[in-house]
């Protein structure tokens, strides 16, 4: 019956994808491309074999486990792999090389603050995220802890983060595929937020995962084949790379050093910490350790997902610097050429790269799969705002436990179905705002909430019930209202006078975090109820199981 | 997990060898890699200068560029010898304590 249902939403998805093709030709806006054929053909390639997938896997997802967690049965290779795919959104793809377009070398100090959070997870919280928790983190947050508040607090800081960075990816979304492909802005929000929730609801973990390792190895392949390519034009040699690089570039030997991105060394170090720990606390890619069967798998599923994206970066800047060669110097990607501007905007010019050296089949592979980098992250975003609803929220906290595992399934699903329609209605309403910032909001509110809870419930015996939940609130608001009070939101968004921001620093990660910190130990030292008697008692137990994976879950092998 | 395999497996030798050993060695990890990219930011705040030094007289590359790259290489590095190490050493401590308590 279910595969029936799927089957039907199949076709009628693949119908109306033509439809909306066939009417968005001779929709003429100013800022639309025209209708890339090539790109639509590799796109509708793409969603055929990944829903084929889905059905595959619809059939294997039959327990809680296999939903949440593919039945924890996927290899460390293959997990880094989906961690890669998780982790390199369009937003690093197209916003890195547009910033090293742009500004040269800014745009590798980026990258590399948005690469050294990987160590600091395989050393501090990834296996014992494996040996501790089951679905979610806020399994492990309250492991010893008082269940109710401590994964509504959980539950609080994970939505948070998944919605902030879920409004980033599907605004993106519908600019970018409104660009590549001729399609409405709102067509293309709902597009993928059908997709999304179809991908979820029916394959769970299992095709989320095999979807973002596809779309992995498609970027990783697309990119390479780029940086080849930009390469080969310059005979291999990075000398003339950039020589050529410096002498079209209007900024000319600046773009060889660090320029505007970072100003003065406290919103330095801020940034660093906010992208460096908030990878530690986004709880998409926390759920990718209870995929894996072990602390060995998870350990390297790390060690390959550090590599990819590393290597992945590298290939960036290459690809940044090729475009100052190859597309700064093309009429033809500009709308105004005297201007510098590029035909899409700022974030185009790996997209018009990949024409220069690929022609028109190899741009529609690049625009197909920067439109799968998209459908990967959000279906990741999802499924872990889904877990914390129905998982925390509700199998622990609204039943206190105790549920049957058909019915948390089912409220998972429908917890999916309402994120996908609320992430659909936020992409189409936040649609002319400037959203970049809230990527480093989420890791912001990542790095300040989530992440302190987690570290200290594995770490800090001390740590209370109330301290882990009065404090990740603090850390929480605090990031929310730093934000909200500094520039980027109060000056850029909401449109008051520059300089006018009651808060002054950009980057908040670092008073926040502090925030987060003191009083999640302020609350817990201060606390002497039974609660936290019992809360320090049990440490000792879960340190052991943390440390040995002596009581922890086995794999169950498909 | 009951009271008397948590005293059994606390007391055992090799799970105090193992805990120190694997705390001192993640600790250690953590600080270097802090201290690579740190370091790195502070430069990129306090010193670009430096980090606009061509590589070799004559050259276009620049400080920056090498050193960009050996922070990423650094952290693939990083996770590739704690990965060994946990799941050689550690694991096998790990075992042997499994074995013996249950």
């Amino acid at each position: 019956m279910r595969n029936l249902t799927l089957f039907g939403i199949l076709t009628t998805l693949l119908l109306s994808a033509s439809v909306v093709i066939g009417a968005g030709v001779d929709l003429g806006q100013v800022q639309k491309q025209e209708v890339n054929l090539s790109a639509i053909m590799m796109f509708l390639l793409f969603v055929s074999g990944t829903l084929g997938i889905t059905y595959w896997a619809a059939q294997r997802t039959k327990t809680a486990k296999d939903f949440y967690t593919a039945g924890g049965g996927i290899t460390g290779f293959q997990n880094g792999l989906a961690i890669a795919g998780d982790y390199m959104s369009a937003a690093s793809f197209l916003g890195i090389s547009g910033l090293v377009y742009g500004s040269g070398y800014d745009g590798l100090i980026f990258s590399i603050g948005w690469l050294v959070g990987w160590p600091v997870i395989l050393f501090m919280v990834a296996e014992q995220l494996r040996n501790l928790g089951k679905y979610t983190f806020a399994d492990v947050a309250s492991y010893r802890l008082g269940q109710t508040p401590i994964r509504s607090m959980a539950a609080c800081g994970s939505l948070v983060t998944v919605l902030l960075y879920l409004i980033a990816q599907m605004v993106g979304a519908g600019q970018l595929i409104q660009l590549l492909f001729g399609l409405e802005y709102w067509i293309a929000v709902v597009l993928v937020g059908v997709l999304m929730i179809l991908y979820v609801t029916f394959g769970g973990m299992l095709a989320t995962t095999w979807v973002q390792i596809i779309k992995a190895i498609l970027l990783l392949v697309g990119a390479t084949f780029m940086a080849f390519m930009v390469l080969k034009e310059v005979g291999f040699s990075f000398e003339a790379l950039f020589t050529k690089a410096v002498a079209i570039h209007k900024k000319h030997d600046a773009i060889m050093g660090p320029g505007g991105l970072v100003t003065d060394p406290l919103s330095a170090i801020s940034l660093g910490l906010g992208l460096m720990f908030g990878t530690a606390g986004l709880p998409h890619i926390l759920m990718r350790f209870f995929t894996v069967s072990d602390a060995k798998e998870a350990r390297k599923s790390v060690f390959y997902a550090t590599g990819f994206i590393g290597y992945f970066y590298i290939l960036t800047f290459i690809i940044g610097f090729g475009a100052i060669l190859l597309v700064s110097t093309n009429p033809a990607y500009f709308s105004d050429f005297v201007a510098g501007k590029l035909k899409g905007g700022g974030n185009m010019p790996a997209i018009h790269l990949a024409h220069a050296v690929g022609g028109d089949i190899f741009l529609g592979f690049i625009s197909a799969v920067a439109f799968a980098t998209i459908l990967a992250v959000v279906s990741g975003l999802t499924l872990a705002g889904a877990s914390a609803v129905s998982h925390d929220l509700y199998a622990n906290v609204f039943r206190r436990g105790r549920v049957d595992e058909a019915q948390e399934m089912r409220v998972s699903k429908m917890a999916t179905i309402a994120l996908g329609i609320l992430a659909i209605i936020l992409g189409i309403q936040f649609e002319k705002q400037n959203v970049a910032f809230m990527v480093y909001l989420a890791f912001t509110v990542a790095a300040s909430a989530n992440f302190p809870v987690l570290f200290l419930s594995i770490y800090w015996s001390k740590l209370t019930t109330r301290g882990a939940f009065i404090g990740g609130f603090i850390g929480l608001i605090t990031a929310l209202g730093l934000v909200i009070v500094g520039p980027t939101v109060w000056e850029d968004t909401l449109g008051f006078a520059k300089g006018s921001a009651p808060f002054q620093y950009k980057f908040p990660a670092i008073f926040s975090m502090t925030a987060g910190f003191i009083s999640i130990w302020f609350f817990s030292i201060t606390d002497s109820s039974a609660r936290a008697k019992e809360d320090i008692a049990g440490f000792e137990a879960q340190d052991i199981r943390c440390q040995t994976g002596i009581g922890a879950d086995g794999a169950v092998d498909h | 997990m009951q009271p008397d395999m948590v005293s059994k497996v606390k007391n055992h030798p090799k799970y105090r060898e193992l805990i120190a050993k694997r705390t001192v060695f993640s600790w250690i990890l953590t600080l270097i890699m802090c201290s690579i990219y740190y370091g790195f930011i502070l430069l990129v705040a306090f010193d670009k200068e430096f980090l606009k030094t061509p590589i070799a007289s004559g050259s276009i590359i620049t400080i920056g560029i090498p050193l960009g790259v050996v922070v990423i290489l650094s952290a693939f590095l990083l996770t590739g010898i704690y990965t060994w190490r946990a799941n050689g050493t550690f694991d096998d401590l790990t075992r042997e304590i499994k074995k013996d308590v249950q």
